[in-house]
């Protein structure tokens, strides 16, 4: 069995390359900057980030700011999330609720959402509800328009069978609607998470006293690089660990995606 | 009875004229060219388009059972749900509850060899076995009437023999009165008592032949005896007229 053993051994190959190039990437960085080819004023090394990691992490300051930022996110999210795919499914089904409600959405969608900051705080206050609110604004225009096609894909026939075996209408949306256009809606919602970030990152630049964007902020105003970086990559490792978290979620919510003998 | 649509270039007649009387266990069978309103029929009798003109009537004898259950064309088995919730599926929408209506699905699973496939998704299964979930997601249900929209068109000519005789047995167990679209002349005088051909458009019925071999059959060795080329082809001649006005028909 050479050929096979030959497979595998590419396989682990492979994996290796993977994890070796970034820890390479990170050694030549840290290199140049002992050389004195990097100004530390600008490009911070490695390690220094890693200083101040440690550093805000000791003092809390980290966790409290992910804390915050992620509350927001959360909370702007499901807020955002749940009556976008209500909408949206209805939108799906009903052709009268969609020329209804498409106009409305082919208006609101294109706004930046984050240029409604200050109208917000207008009516919201400068506290959280109004970060939650564009959270919010942001993510259910995505999720919406994603179940709206989610419905509209499903493929007529099923819904001639439905119709054929009498269904009634809750399942007609537990068996037909819902788990058809599902997919989608994990499109929508992935969709939403990412616009949440942007947009929860750009709110706390100028208008919040805690947070991931607002230490960025503040590490800017006063020069301090290294914690700049490390709010950088937080924010970034956070998005990606939101991300497997919908992704394992989506996994368990569509056995039928899974591939199996 | 008589279907029209309207379209922008106004009127167009599917049905016209369609008199018909079906009676109880029989297994009719409708030929007709592609696009002479066959289908249109047929879901007509399934309540799932509606007449412009006469009415449909199918006795019922016990109010309990639906009045008709359709086996559709390719891929009408949902993908989210399990064969067996798929083949349940009809029980499950008549309100059945869950231990009774896998009961009655397994069984009929079971007859079809699919008992292994139960918990199984339809991408996980070939052609063949989603159209054998299909006639036992309509059979389960035990309606008046079994509605079949050429269900084995797309499988290849091992699989569709395969499958007829499946049916065949199938509904030897139950007679269920059946109505059966096909565009195949071999598989409408496999599978009927009676064969009705079509009128290219608008679809009326043409003629009416009976089908006199004795039943159970066996298709394989159906098809070996000369008389069942011999009608097949008296078919043909009068099926022929209309596939070739359909065709010209075409723009």
């Amino acid at each position: 069995m050479t050929w096979g053993k030959d497979a595998l051994s590419l396989e682990n190959r492979e994996r290796l390359l993977s994890i070796a190039s970034p820890v390479a990437l990170l050694l030549v960085w840290q290199l140049m900057s002992w050389a004195g080819l990097l100004d530390p004023r600008f490009i911070p090394s490695p390690i220094g980030i890693g200083k101040a990691a440690y550093a805000l992490l000791r003092s809390g300051e980290l966790l409290q700011n992910i804390w915050v930022s992620l509350i927001r996110i959360l909370a702007g999210f499901v807020i955002g999330a749940v009556p976008g795919i209500l909408i949206g499914l209805a939108m799906g089904v009903s052709r009268w609720v969609r020329a209804a409600i498409d106009p409305l959405v082919a208006a609101l969608f294109p706004i930046p959402k984050i240029s409604l900051l200050p109208l917000i705080m207008l009516y919201l206050g400068i506290g959280e509800a109004s970060k939650i609110a564009l959270v919010a604004l942001g993510v259910v225009f995505l999720v919406l328009i994603n179940a709206m096609a989610g419905v509209l894909a499903i493929d007529p026939i099923h819904f001639d069978v439905a119709k054929n075996y009498g269904a009634p209408r809750y399942k007609l949306w537990t068996r037909v609607v819902i788990p058809g256009a599902l997919p989608m809606i994990f499109v929508g919602m992935r969709l939403g998470i990412g616009v949440a970030f942007i947009v929860i990152v750009a709110a706390e630049f100028v208008a919040a006293r805690s947070g991931i964007g607002y230490l960025i902020w503040t590490s800017w105003e006063t020069l301090r690089i290294e914690n700049m970086f490390v709010g950088i990559i937080t924010i970034t490792v956070l998005g990606v660990l939101t991300t497997l978290v919908l992704h394992e979620i989506e996994r368990l919510a569509m056995p039928w995606r899974r591939e199996h003998a | 009875m008589s279907k029209s649509f309207r379209t922008r270039r106004g009127e167009t007649h599917a049905l016209r004229g369609i008199n018909l009387e079906i009676g109880v266990s029989e297994f009719l069978c409708i030929v007709g060219p592609s696009g002479c309103g066959k289908t249109t029929l047929l879901r007509i009798l399934a309540g799932l388009e509606t007449q412009t003109s006469g009415t449909v009537t199918i006795a019922q004898d016990d109010p309990s059972r639906p009045l008709n259950s359709m086996v559709f064309q390719d891929h009408s088995l949902f993908p989210w749900l399990t064969v067996l919730d798929n083949a349940a599926f009809g029980l499950e929408m008549r309100g059945v509850p869950r231990t009774e209506r896998y009961e009655k699905s397994r069984a009929l699973l079971e007859s079809v060899g699919l008992t292994r496939f139960s918990e199984y998704y339809p991408h996980q299964l070939s052609g063949g076995m989603k159209q054998r979930v299909s006639l036992v997601r309509a059979f389960v249900t035990d309606p008046e009437v079994l509605l079949m929209d050429e269900p084995f068109a797309a499988l290849d000519a091992q699989n569709k023999v395969l499958l007829q005789d499946e049916l065949l047995r199938i509904w030897e167990a139950s007679r269920k009165t059946v109505v059966y679209i096909t565009h195949s002349i071999e598989e409408a005088l496999a599978l009927g008592d009676r064969i009705i051909v079509m009128t290219s458009s608008p679809g009326q019925l043409k003629e009416t032949i009976p089908v006199e071999f004795p039943r159970p059959r066996n298709i394989f060795e159906l098809r070996a005896r000369p008389e069942f080329g011999a009608i097949s082809a008296r078919i043909w001649e009068i099926l022929e007229l209309e596939v070739l006005k359909a065709r010209e028909a075409q723009p």
